[in-house]
């Protein structure tokens, strides 16, 4: 594999809108090859929308997106999809469709026009199958599974695309505590087993400082801040883009950055 | 709850672990398959059997052997007559309807994901009566000219809703909400066509209001008979796609398919495999709703099925004609009215049971 620029994805002053109204306003932005980046901001900043643009899921109102350089829409369809997987905030499974049957859709862009599968095809689905702790599950329907297994399956057939970027639209939405690190701890055993790029979405903060080795704080469609978690994951930062007062700590297990959010009644 | 975490082993434990692991999904996608294999030979066996009793029934009173001789070009004028100028026809018909209006449905509900999503609640099927009805009584056509605006019919309720009901893209939603709309104003136009209409015409104009494959030539039949094999062609081609469209339009454009574009297509083929039907032997009612939900459920597992939906289609206008001809004491019926009386309770039984979840499999 060819090794592309450190930045493999950037965005170049990228403006992205609904119906005319602007949501991400002339924004500059780059991806660290091989690393975990998480943006974080509050609701309606605009980071899921972001997101999309990265995905191409989006049309550009002006600006571009770029890889290795490429303007991503200038790639084909499934030429682009080799190389970047998207998980959508809440995929939609068809009603019946077995575990390994979906994982096996993710082999879709490796697939010539008459979708024949290749030899390797079972293979990369058992690979992500273990590698997601889902094998188990193979033979089950989607529609049966808890929220947490399903959220690992879609994982999987993200995976399975082998893309060496993945965009995830935050994955542990709907998930309790214990399943939010069992899904974070997968996505960076991927980044360090493979050297996947990973950029996801997160909501929690304090997970976000964690696992990501650089995070990008979006306030009102423009970065307010973006670098290594100690850097960005300051009072005043945090405080100005969730118009929260707040102090911050070190993390006792890891020593990362903590957001400590205070509340009305709780002021010095 | 399962441990989850996995191992980032590798070397030659894990390397057996995952050969394990394909081989058991290799599996698990053969059986899957034979299965799907084994529902195409339940079907057609069914179709076929409808076939050969509605060639050897009836009220000629013709023998196993004479059946046999006159398909070969032996047998008697009376029997050549009847089987060849009568009961062949019918039955052809009955199966390029059924593939049509089987695969033209399984296309809109998949495409639209929404089971209520068929061409027939939407509209499709009634643009086609309409236009053949107005084609007869306002502009005095027949015969082939008939089948023509009928087709011109459904394209033209198909291009409205298209045009209503795009914004930036297909949302199943908007375009069942839009075709529901359609299909009143459609059936409106066409009661106010009949009631203005004098008896004799209206009764002429009957079998385009309800579906029937009497009377239809082998002419038509073969033009009818082509346009299906090119679409259904198309169709195959095209149907590797099916299983990413049944995800949402985010999850397919990740996995390197242009959405948009593809449900085009895919309702395009509908739109062309429905109106070919429909033009030959007119709206035969709920065949489009029912055929590809009972091939899913036949399949299993939430796949497209389309070639079971064909099938199913084919046979459920076989065996209800067999049915309309010979199972009403002394009054031969179309076979839309037989269709009819099966698919109302299933689309009430649909609505009732609010369509939220899947029971196949």
């Amino acid at each position: 594999m060819t090794r592309p620029a450190p930045n493999a994805l950037r965005a170049v002053s990228l403006t992205l809108a609904y119906d005319g109204r602007t949501v991400i306003d002339a924004l500059d932005l780059e991806i660290p090859e091989g690393r975990i980046t998480a943006i974080v901001g509050p609701n309606a900043s605009g980071k899921s929308t972001l997101l999309r643009g990265l995905a191409r899921l989006m049309r550009p109102e002006s600006g571009r997106v770029t890889l290795d350089g490429r303007d991503i829409r200038s790639f084909g369809a499934k030429e682009f999809a080799k190389r970047v997987a998207v998980l959508p905030q809440q995929p939609i499974a068809p009603d019946g469709v077995l575990v390994a049957e979906l994982v096996a859709r993710g082999r879709h862009p490796h697939r010539g026009w008459f979708g024949g599968r290749s030899s390797d095809d079972d293979r990369i689905v058992a690979e992500v199958l273990e590698a997601t702790g889902t094998t188990a599950l193979a033979d089950r329907s989607v529609s049966e599974l808890s929220g947490g297994q399903r959220q690992r399956v879609w994982i999987a057939m993200a995976m399975a695309q082998r893309a060496d970027i993945v965009l995830l639209d935050e994955p542990t939405s709907f998930l309790d505590v214990s399943h939010q690190l069992e899904l974070l701890d997968l996505l960076t055993e991927s980044n360090r087993a493979h050297g996947t790029t990973v950029v996801m979405v997160l909501h929690e903060l304090n997970l976000a400082a964690r696992y990501a080795d650089h995070l990008v704080v979006i306030d009102d469609g423009r970065i307010a801040a973006a670098g290594e978690p100690a850097e960005v994951m300051t009072a005043a930062t945090i405080g100005s883009a969730f118009a929260l007062d707040c102090m911050v700590a070190a993390d006792p297990v890891t020593g990362s950055p903590m957001i400590v959010p205070i509340g009305r009644f709780h002021r010095a | 709850m399962s441990a989850g975490s996995a191992t980032v082993a590798s070397g030659p434990a894990a390397e057996a672990r995952v050969a394990a692991v394909a081989s058991t999904v290799a599996t698990a996608r053969m059986r899957r398959r034979r299965r799907g294999t084994a529902v195409v030979l339940a079907v057609g066996i069914v179709a076929f059997a409808g076939a050969t009793a509605s060639l050897l029934l009836g009220a000629a009173g013709l023998t196993f052997g004479d059946v046999l001789s006159a398909l070969v070009g032996q047998g008697s004028p009376k029997s050549e007559f009847v089987i060849v100028r009568l009961r062949l026809p019918r039955i052809t018909a009955a199966i390029i309807a059924g593939l049509g209006l089987g695969l033209g449905g399984a296309l809109f509900q998949t495409t639209l994901r929404n089971p209520l999503a068929s061409p027939d609640i939407l509209g499709i099927t009634g643009g086609a009566s309409l236009a053949a009805v107005a084609s007869m009584l306002v502009l005095g056509f027949d015969g082939p000219a008939v089948s023509l605006a009928a087709f011109a019919g459904a394209l033209i309720v198909a291009a409205l809703m298209w045009g209503l009901a795009w914004r930036g893209g297909l949302t199943g939603i908007r375009f069942v909400l839009v075709g529901i709309g359609l299909a009143s104003i459609v059936s409106g136009l066409l009661g106010w066509l009949i009631t203005r209409a004098d008896v004799r015409e209206a009764s002429e104009a009957l079998v385009w209001m309800v579906g029937g494959i009497g009377s239809i030539g082998w002419d038509e039949l073969a033009v009818s008979g082509v346009t299906l094999v090119v679409l259904l062609g198309l169709t195959a081609a095209f149907s590797p796609r099916m299983p990413l469209l049944a995800l949402s339009d985010d999850s397919a454009r990740s996995l390197g398919l242009d959405a948009t574009r593809a449900r085009a297509v895919a309702i395009v083929l509908g739109v062309g495999l429905v109106a070919a039907a429909t033009a030959l032997a007119g709206p035969v009612a709920f065949v489009a709703l029912v055929a590809a939900p009972i091939a899913r459920a036949l399949v299993g597992h939430g796949q497209a099925a389309l070639a079971v939906s064909a099938l199913v289609g084919a046979a459920i206008v076989l065996v209800a004609d067999l049915v309309a001809q010979h199972a009403l004491a002394g009054v031969a019926v179309p076979v839309g009215i037989v269709t009819g009386l099966i698919g109302a309770p299933y689309l009430l039984w649909l609505i009732a049971r609010g369509n939220r979840k899947g029971s196949d499999g």
